[in-house]
């Protein structure tokens, strides 16, 4: 068994001895089997990145057996200097969410918890995977954990988040579905992907399966304007889920676009850049406005991550270096942002049950520790210096200088937006005297939490302040990833 | 005078008929309630049936029998197969429901079940219209029959009886057709009708008259719109054993005829039933799924997904000849088997836990009824969510790669108006992931009704287990079922 194939399969195999496990009554043994679940799977994941060769951009720890030859289609998996960040990243995120579900999930813990691990067993899939029709099948299967994640631990309106979020996604995939199949049959009955990326489309082809593509990962990252599902499932999903949410799934979509519509349709790329660097711009602008007047903490992120998304987009159809380079960069800074925003919001809402800025004042009060770490998650978010979140957006607005000083006039002006509504959160929860007896009544966090806060910090702060292990790793990804989609595929 | 290798080619055909004819004998001395000498008479005489079968697939022959007549090839051995093991599943998950409701006071249950699955096997082997349709009527009057089990139940004869109306009317279409066909080309063997439309001497215009009344007696019995009618008045009516009965392996047997009399007899007139099987699928496709969102009773609410699912098995059946190029129909055709056969998979697993909930007195058909299953139990829970996320189309479940197999021959046959197709069918697969995931939420967002653990038989738990098992499995590896049906197609092609 190759590597690749343990950090997808260790996950899910703790996952289903999980959900065997049985009921609530052993819901200690059960934390316990998930903890070691998630170390395992993220230990297994380390030799991914030093066994990794950093001087190529061709695809690593490949593996490739045939599945079911009556398509043609093969378990083929392999990384680049994409994708490995993902893989431990996902593993990473899983671990953390594990430990911060530990004593807040007091029901069915085990299905919880097997879902989570599952989850992200199939997202590592969907980051190997050089097969479309692998990587459809790992794609669309990650919506029956979080499906069942929202809908069983959620919130109050957790039916209808459950409902928007596995339809909408749905949508989109299914069109995508109908791409991939139109794919299979032009190539010759083949599924490979670097097959496709090789593979001369014409011109009005590319356009169709360029919008097929862009429905299914629009739709997932989420792009302005079918960016509506997000804040309703982040407010209803559990914090867990919220988090995983943030973290990794909206990056399916953008690694889809890295993945398919970049490299096989890369004319219809170029044609509709303009749309798309539109599109990204209104999410950056218009959301991050939008933002701004959120008054539920948990909505405020969401809508956060979908400005902080639209860079990632933004960066992707730059076709600079900076810009490519700068989303990938951003798309791992949010994905530890997001989580440790999200597991803030978590622990505050254990003690309060209450995500309303309103319900908050003066938190800081009685809560010192815990809001050192908000505070610099808060930083993050907004892009200060120093923290992850600077890195990558820094990267976009100099990409997008570099095309249009326009452009990066106006993907800088969210840099302004994303102080403002992340401080202003920060003074009105954090700042100030106390508001009211429920928050001086607020126990500070516990050494678990310290913990799982701790490990944030530390990545938050890591990748800020020396990201040249980030970005050395996938330079030359990039560049190949470049090279390719300047080259037209019109025959 | 009948030669050897004909009564070799029938031996299961009249290994059941013998049989069937025995445990009804053999049932008048059984005094149990549950009849259980009576039961393990019949499941041993159809596993023999069954590996019977499936040992004729696998030598891999074609052997026309009876002067062409029937017809034992790999196709037909593994639908053969197929069906024996759903009519023993059924009969499994089927027998507890029926003990409790007076179901089991005489053996007709058995003996009905394998004078139907006589029926099938008929059916599937035929290759002479008047076989097929013996074999039709076989199937339909045993059904009908089944329905009526539960004599002193209003919905039940209600249901028997517009099943009969119909049924009858249905075969009516089925044997006006034959006839115009017959009149036409003079001769009912299908190998004699494919060869005289193949000269292009007929007249179309009797003959496509002929079809029109053909496909429509087959639409009626797969139950695809405008001829659906019956279909959820019977699978609510009946009593849930026999809804299963119904619902499972005659798809299977619809199938082969709708190949045999379509593809084997009028390869040449394609172009023609192709464009109707289009219509009648386009239709199911937006009916089914439509109207089942409207359903509040779990049985109707399937039953109108099984309309919107034999819409995909159609559009299999239309893409196989483009132009009057037949170079993709065993591409297409083996997709159409793979779904028959997948969804029948299916309808077992997700039937048998309806039946498993329902207790003596209580039917458990509502959707309602399935509130919080999963406190309740979580492993049947996990099971019908299998069904569920399969019907929907789902991956890693085995109903995502039937979808993907027939969509994929859509595609490969054709231009614009295919992925058109293609696109309107996921479009409405997307409306019924919603009515399926309806479901799920009852059993896992919601809380229970009551707190009654659920109670099953031994064989039922482990039955059950293996199918639901199976759905995940044969998604994980669909490769074995996929090469089978390839090969049977193949077969069935070349001879």
């Amino acid at each position: 068994m190759g590597l690749l194939s343990l950090a997808i399969w260790t996950p899910i195999a703790f996952g289903v001895v999980l959900l065997a496990l049985g009921r609530d009554d052993q819901a200690r043994a059960v934390r316990w089997v998930a903890l070691i679940g998630a170390v395992v799977s993220l230990l297994v994941t380390l030799p991914l990145y030093t066994q990794f060769n950093v001087t190529t951009a061709a695809m690593q720890f490949v593996e490739n057996t045939p599945w079911f030859e009556r398509f043609n289609v093969n378990y083929h998996l392999g990384i680049d200097g994409i994708s490995v960040w993902f893989i431990l990243l996902t593993a990473f995120i899983n671990l953390i969410v594990v430990i911060a579900g530990w004593e807040v999930i007091t029901s069915r813990v085990n299905q919880y918890m097997g879902a989570f691990l599952i989850l992200s067993g199939l997202m590592i899939g969907v980051f190997c995977a050089l097969d479309g029709m692998l990587f459809y099948v790992f794609f669309e299967a990650t919506l029956i954990p979080m499906y069942l994640i929202i809908g069983v631990w959620g919130g109050p309106n957790k039916i209808y988040a459950a409902f928007k979020f596995f339809l909408y996604t749905l949508l989109g995939s299914l069109l995508m579905l109908i791409a991939l199949i139109y794919l299979y049959i032009v190539s010759g009955y083949s599924f490979d992907l670097l097959t496709w990326q090789k593979l001369p489309i014409n011109s009005h082809a590319q356009t169709l399966l360029f919008f097929a593509f862009l429905a299914a990962f629009a739709v997932k990252v989420p792009m302005w304007p079918v960016h509506t599902w997000l804040p309703d499932v982040h407010v209803e999903a559990p914090t867990g889920g919220s988090a995983v949410l943030a973290a990794i799934m909206l990056k399916l979509g953008a690694y889809g676009f890295l993945r398919f519509s970049l490299p096989i349709t890369p004319d219809a790329s170029h044609e509709w850049a303009g749309l798309m660097v539109g599109l990204s711009l209104a999410a950056v602008i218009y959301v991050g406005l939008v933002t701004m007047v959120q008054t539920d903490m948990k909505k405020l992120v969401a809508y956060s991550s979908i400005a902080h998304m639209g860079f990632v987009t933004l960066g992707f159809f730059l076709f600079n270096d900076l810009g490519l380079a700068g989303g990938i960069v951003q798309m791992i800074s949010h994905g530890f942002v997001s989580a440790a925003m999200f597991l803030g919001i978590g622990v505050l809402y254990d003690r309060m049950h209450s995500r309303e800025i309103a319900s908050y004042g003066g938190v800081i009060n009685t809560m010192p520790k815990f809001a050192v770490f908000a505070m610099l998650f808060a930083m993050a978010n907004c892009g200060l210096p120093g923290t992850a979140g600077f890195v990558g957006e820094w990267m976009v607005i100099l990409g997008a200088v570099k095309v249009n000083f326009w452009v990066g006039t106006a993907a800088a002006s969210a840099l302004i937006f994303g102080a403002a509504y992340t401080l202003w959160m920060v003074k009105r929860v954090y700042l100030g005297p106390v508001a009211n007896d429920h928050v001086k009544h607020l126990k500070d966090i516990n050494a678990r939490e310290f913990f799982f806060l701790t490990l944030l910090a530390i990545a938050v702060l890591y990748l800020g302040l020396y990201p040249k292990p980030f970005t050395d790793v996938m330079d030359v990804s990039v560049a190949e990833l470049l090279k390719h989609v300047a080259q037209s595929k019109l025959n | 005078m009948i030669d050897k290798l004909s009564l070799i080619a029938v031996y299961p055909e009249m290994i059941l008929l013998v049989m069937a004819c025995v445990v009804a004998l053999f049932d008048l001395g059984v005094k149990s309630r549950t009849r259980t000498a009576t039961y393990l008479l019949t499941m041993l005489t159809l596993a023999v049936v069954a590996a019977l079968q499936a040992s004729y697939a696998s030598s891999g022959q074609t052997v026309y029998a009876f002067s062409g007549m029937v017809v034992s090839d790999v196709m037909g051995n593994w639908l053969k197969c197929f069906a024996t093991l759903a009519v023993m599943v059924s009969l499994v998950y089927g027998r507890p429901y029926a003990a409790d409701r007076d179901m089991l006071l005489g053996g007709e249950l058995f003996v009905l079940s394998m004078f139907s699955l006589l029926g099938m096997f008929v059916m599937i082997s035929g290759s002479n219209f008047l076989v097929i349709y013996m074999g039709v009527e076989l199937l339909t009057l045993s059904s009908y029959a089944l329905v009526a089990l539960r004599r002193d139940h209003t919905l039940s004869i209600e249901a028997a009886m517009k099943y009969f109306v119909l049924g009858a009317l249905a075969s009516g279409f089925l044997l006006y057709g034959m006839s115009m066909i017959y009149g036409a080309t003079g001769s009912l063997d299908l190998q004699e009708v494919a060869k005289a439309i193949s000269t292009g001497q007929i007249k179309q215009q009797v003959l496509v008259f002929g079809l029109v009344f053909v496909v429509a007696g087959l639409a009626f019995k797969f139950g695809v719109v405008p001829f659906h009618m019956w279909i959820p008045d019977v699978y609510q009516g009946a009593p849930t054993a026999i809804t299963l009965m119904i619902g499972g392996a005659p798809k299977l047997a619809a199938f082969a005829v709708m190949i045999r009399l379509l593809v084997e007899g009028m390869p040449g007139l394609a172009i023609d039933w192709q464009q109707m099987l289009m219509l009648l699928a386009i239709a199911s496709l937006a009916v089914g799924n439509l109207a089942a969102i409207a359903q509040t009773n779990l049985k109707r609410m399937l039953a109108f997904s099984t309309i919107s699912h034999m819409g995909f098995v159609l559009i299999g059946m239309m893409s196989g000849v483009v132009d009057g190029q037949a170079g993709g129909a065993g591409n297409a055709y083996s997709s159409s088997m793979f779904y028959v056969v997948s969804y029948v998979l299916t309808t077992l697993a997700s039937f048998g836990v309806i039946l498993l909930l329902a207790r003596n007195g209580f039917e458990s058909e509502e959707i309602a009824d399935f509130a919080g299953l999963n406190q309740r139990s979580p492993l049947y829970a996990g099971i019908m969510a299998l069904c569920l996320f399969s019907l929907a189309g789902i991956p890693p479940m085995v109903g995502f790669y039937a979808k993907l197999a027939v969509l994929q021959a859509l595609v490969a046959s054709g231009g614009a108006m295919h992925i058109g197709l293609a696109i309107f069918a996921v479009m409405m697969s997307l409306i019924g992931a919603f009515y399926y995931l309806r479901v799920v939420k009852v059993m896992y967002f919601d809380a229970p009704i009551t707190a009654s653990a659920v109670v099953a038989p031994f064989e039922v738990r482990a039955v059950l287990s293996l199918n639901g098992a199976l759905l995940l499995l044969l998604g994980l590896l669909p490769g074995g079922l996929m090469l089978l049906c390839a090969n049977a197609i193949k077969q069935m092609l070349a001879s």
